[in-house]
């Protein structure tokens, strides 16, 4: 086996030096950047969260200034949004679903390092706006027509919408990489029920961001069109209607919530059968469950638009569908108990963080069910009771898997293990930290306090819970540094993971921690949905060419399947290392930042510069066959 | 006996928040009177949303009861890593999805929707208003007209027990009317007009703010509605309706009023002021707060938010007036006869 090996170091091996660093397009070095960049951002929102905390610690303090506020309370809201949940997630599906299907890479690597590139770019683009004073201060919302020329003349509101028009294109590209990797370069034998459920998760997510991120931005289009133009798509006045840009955001924007779910979902799925002993229950209705939130999450938009004065039948109707979403969601919740209560629970730190998820996004699941009934919801919306029940759903069904997902996969990336008595500390210090935090929202809220408020009035009887709220968040924030001390120091002094710490039963588990480059020495043929615990001739990654091994030794290729069967169909070449994907992010960035400032000189030669990049991008040089 | 009065106040209290259990009533402690919470509702449409609240609440906790015995069933029973992978599928496995994971959530889920429903349908059901009260929202502050001559800022007075009709709209950003202990919400839109019917049989002094994010002074857009007794409600619109009093007195101040910058904002009727970008102050003395709720109507604060608006409210549309201290003096007095 060593010979494979050997002959695909030579082949997989994209050497060191800066531009190995540049041009990678290995999937695990691409997923670890999207996770460290992901949570820098993360420490960068939480940082503003904690400031809008202690502005709100009692009534009347003057901390921030109002515009102060406003700027932190938005980028906040975007930030984590667009730049953490997204991203971190894609992290762990780019780093993971090409281990877990049996594959080399995923299916375009060029494409997968423009989508990170981007990403950083964005990222950047967007939190430049601190720089000149600009930032977007209307909210991730951001609602005409307070967000039009008139009442929003700074650059706050390009930055938004160029900023959320250029991640959209790394988001994309990045699904549109995850379908066609899922779909077609599983290894042979994995079917599709036999795909691991965070895999369908990806999938899910993937496909819910091709349908959905368009509408975003065509309505960050019309937006800068109104702005920089003068167009009228929103301007009342002027024959457009505010409403339409509410329609679009939430035509986006509901689908974009159940996008961060769903992975972070597919991640509980994975984690749950490791640590019970047994396969997951219910396997089919939690892939059917997982497909039935991405189509029924086009039906529900109007809920963030139950008080906007829309006719009673459309209410009605999407109040029925908003109602439908709980029932998938409850269907997953009640497979994973199932497999817990009958199998033997190993209570692991990953697995303390799902039982945490799990408790949180029960409690959001049923907040979140009481909006779908309309005059419920027209009364509490715009309140706290939102603010906590969408942290509830969002940081407690994404960040606690997130981080159930650093312990569980931590040591398959880093070659590792995390500290254990250190994960729980951190567990329990942001269980605690959290529920003190966003638990006393739900009251203020129904004691009648609005969001997005920079200051309220004493004697209104919130004061108490807002400043448990206060308290609450640096214990959240104690418990979030305990796992990054963890994580570095762990890095540096863990003990050697070795293929398999937690004997899991996904693909991943059989090759070493840190994976090779090429991931598996032969590409295994899979006879089970369980891999890892059935077929123990996978160990090392090196599943035998007798029980159906593939080396695949000449030339950087990975193999390809059919779609339903994973029949072996071709065997796929693969691009090499190569900085074109870095240079368009940049021409492309000098384009967003020119049509920012309205240079269009500047903007013109972004764009030129962007079309000679990806010629040179594509052109042709006869690299494919190599040894 | 002074304690079991006190014992059965907070009975009451209970009893008013609709709860059976002491315990999630303190848990959702929402009752202390000073706050405008949805539950405590005085008004029809509130109650009703009230109502459905505790049901789904009940369901709530009971559904969380299921989830965490099983957690914790899971958790009593727990291995140890090392322990043998079982591959068997429990019999009881899919059955148990099926029925708790699918059924029973369909089942309470449609029993919920079909009640939420009802609601809708009596809370935007039209009714015969009594009366029709314009509001129009402002950054940031709320312009309220009677049909006649009545106009008001952020005060809204309502005859108890008859059905009232606000017609809603905008004349900048979108802002949201929400009095919680009255009605649901429903946004204020530049280019439409929405409609709430509001009705109680309760007099009081109900707080409302703006729920929809409306730039810089969101926080310090708040407005009042008070509800009183038909004949105090007529006294007060037909007093409200009426010009300012011309008193002698006072008309050094008015002349302040009417040589400073204040004219070009405001309207008082009955003088030259007729100003239209900022509150009409005909009848200002009679008002409970200034500046759309942010701080009493005394004089102090009013001649704090005359000089210098802009450290009360950053960012609000009103600029600093500087005055003499006679000068601001006389202004005050005048204002102060303004009821």
């Amino acid at each position: 086996m060593a010979s494979y090996a050997e002959r695909l170091e030579l082949v997989w091996h994209e050497g060191t030096g800066l531009s190995a660093w540049a041009g990678t397009v290995d999937h695990k070095r691409i997923g670890l950047r999207y996770l460290y960049t992901g949570f820098v951002f993360f420490v960068l929102a939480g940082l503003e969260a904690s400031l809008l905390r202690v502005q709100l610690a009692a009534p009347g303090l003057e901390v921030l200034s109002p515009q102060t506020y406003n700027e932190l309370f938005s980028m906040h809201g975007v930030t984590m949004m667009f730049l953490v949940a997204t991203p971190i997630l894609s992290g762990f599906g780019n780093y993971f679903v090409p281990l877990m299907i049996g594959a080399r890479d995923m299916a375009f690597p060029r494409l997968n390092a423009f989508g990170y590139w981007v990403f950083l770019a964005a990222g950047v683009f967007l939190n430049s706006a601190f720089l000149v004073g600009q930032a977007p201060d209307d909210g991730w919302f951001n609602y005409l027509p307070l967000a039009s020329e008139q009442f929003t003349p700074t650059l706050a509101i390009d930055f938004y919408a160029l900023g959320l028009i250029f991640i959209g294109i790394s988001t994309t590209a990045g699904a549109i990489n995850f379908i066609v990797t899922i779909l077609k370069l599983r290894a042979p034998g994995m079917t599709l029920n036999r795909i691991p459920i965070f895999v369908w998760g990806e999938l899910a997510f993937a496909l819910t961001v091709v349908f959905a991120l368009p509408v975003l931005t065509v309505a960050n289009v019309f937006l800068e069109l109104e702005r920089k133009f003068g167009f009228h798509f929103y301007d009342a006045d002027g024959g457009g209607d505010p409403v339409l840009w509410q329609h679009l955001f939430w035509f986006f924007g509901h689908p974009e919530v159940y996008l961060i779910v769903l992975p972070a979902l597919g991640l509980v799925s994975s984690i749950i059968p490791t640590f019970s002993r047994r396969p997951m229950v219910g396997y089919t209705y939690i892939v059917l469950a997982e497909l039935f939130i991405f189509v029924i999450s086009f039906g529900v938009w109007v809920h963030h638009m139950f008080a906007v004065g829309l006719p009673t039948i459309a209410l009605g109707i999407i109040s029925a569908a908003s109602f439908m979403v709980v029932i998938p969601s409850g269907t997953q919740i009640f497979a994973w108990l199932a497999t817990m209560v009958s199998g033997r629970l190993v209570l692991s730190t990953a697995m303390h963080f799902v039982l945490g998820f799990l408790v949180l996004f029960v409690i959001g699941g049923l907040s979140g069910a009481m909006f779908s009934a309309v005059t419920f919801d027209q009364a509490t919306t715009d309140s706290y009771f939102v603010v906590a029940h969408f942290h509830y759903v969002l940081a407690g069904g994404a960040m606690f898997p997130m981080f159930a997902g650093l312990y569980y996969w931590g040591p398959k990336m880093l070659g590792r293990l995390l500290d254990e008595r250190l994960g729980k500390i951190s567990f329990w210090l942001m269980f605690v930290g959290f529920n003190l935090t966003f638990f006393p929202m739900h009251i203020a809220g129904l004691l009648g306090q609005p969001r997005r408020t920079y200051t309220y009035a004493s004697g209104l009887g919130w004061d108490l819970h807002n400043l448990l709220s206060t308290i609450g968040v640096f214990v959240l924030g104690a418990g979030i540094l305990v796992t990054f001390w963890n994580w570095f120091w762990s890095r540096a002094h863990g003990e050697p993971a070795g293929e398999d710490p937690w004997s899991g039963d996904t693909l991943e588990w059989t090759t070493t921690s840190p994976p090779p480059e090429y991931n598996f020495a032969t590409i295994p043929t899979v006879r089970s949905r369980e891999p890892a615990w059935d077929q123990p001739k996978l160990q090392g990654g090196a599943q035998p060419p007798e029980d159906g091994g593939r080396p695949l030794t000449d030339g950087h290729t990975t193999l390809a399947t059919t779609l339903a069967d994973a029949e072996p169909q071709a065997i796929v070449h693969m691009p090499h290392a190569s900085p074109w994907p870095l240079f368009l992010t940049l021409a492309l960035m000098l384009a967003f930042y020119g049509v920012l400032l309205s240079s269009w000189m500047v903007a013109a030669v972004g764009a030129v510069s962007s079309a000679g990049t990806l010629m040179g991008w594509l052109w042709p040089r006869g690299e494919t066959q190599e040894t | 006996v002074r304690r079991r009065a006190r014992v059965g106040e907070a009975l009451a209290t209970i009893r008013r928040c609709g709860g059976l259990s002491v315990v999630i009533v303190f848990v959702f402690a929402a009752c202390s009177a000073e706050s405008p919470s949805v539950l405590s509702p005085e008004g029809e449409s509130a109650q009703r949303i009230d109502r459905l609240w505790w049901l789904m609440l009940w369901i709530s906790l009971a559904v969380l009861a299921v989830v965490l015995g099983l957690m914790v069933a899971a958790i009593v029973r727990r291995g140890r890593r090392d322990v043998e992978v079982d591959r068997t599928t429990p019999s009881w496995g899919d059955p148990f999805i099926v029925i708790a994971g699918v059924a029973v959530p369909a089942l309470i889920l449609i029993a919920v929707f079909v009640v939420s429903l009802r609601d809708l349908d009596s809370i935007t059901e039209q009714r015969d208003a009594t009366l029709t009260i314009d509001i129009i929202g402002h950054v940031w502050w709320w312009e309220v007209r009677y049909p006649g001559e009545a106009v008001t800022a952020n005060e809204i007075h309502i005859p108890t027990g008859e059905t009232v009709r606000f017609r809603l709209t905008s004349d900048d950003v979108i802002h949201s009317f929400w009095v919680p202990e009255l009605a649901p919400k429903i946004d204020m839109i530049d280019g439409r007009t929405n409609v709430l019917d509001v009705r109680t049989d309760v007099p009081g002094t109900y707080r409302g703010q703006c729920a929809e994010f409306c730039g810089l002074q969101h926080a310090n857009m708040a407005f009042h509605v008070i509800a009183e007794p038909r004949d105090e409600f007529d006294a007060w619109l037909q007093n409200e309706a009426e010009p300012a009093d011309s008193d002698t007195e006072t008309a050094s101040g008015l002349d302040v009023f009417l040589s400073s910058t204040c004219i070009g904002c405001h309207t008082i009727r009955g003088t030259e002021a007729t100003g239209t970008l900022g509150p009409d102050l005909t009848h200002l003395g009679s008002r409970l707060r200034l500046a759309a709720g942010t701080i009493p109507n005394s004089r102090e604060d009013l001649a704090r938010w005359i000089e210098d608006p802009q450290s009360i409210k950053p960012g609000n549309v009103m600029p600093p007036t500087e005055l003499s201290a006679a000068d601001l003096d006389a202004l005050l007095d005048y204002l102060e006869t303004l009821d």
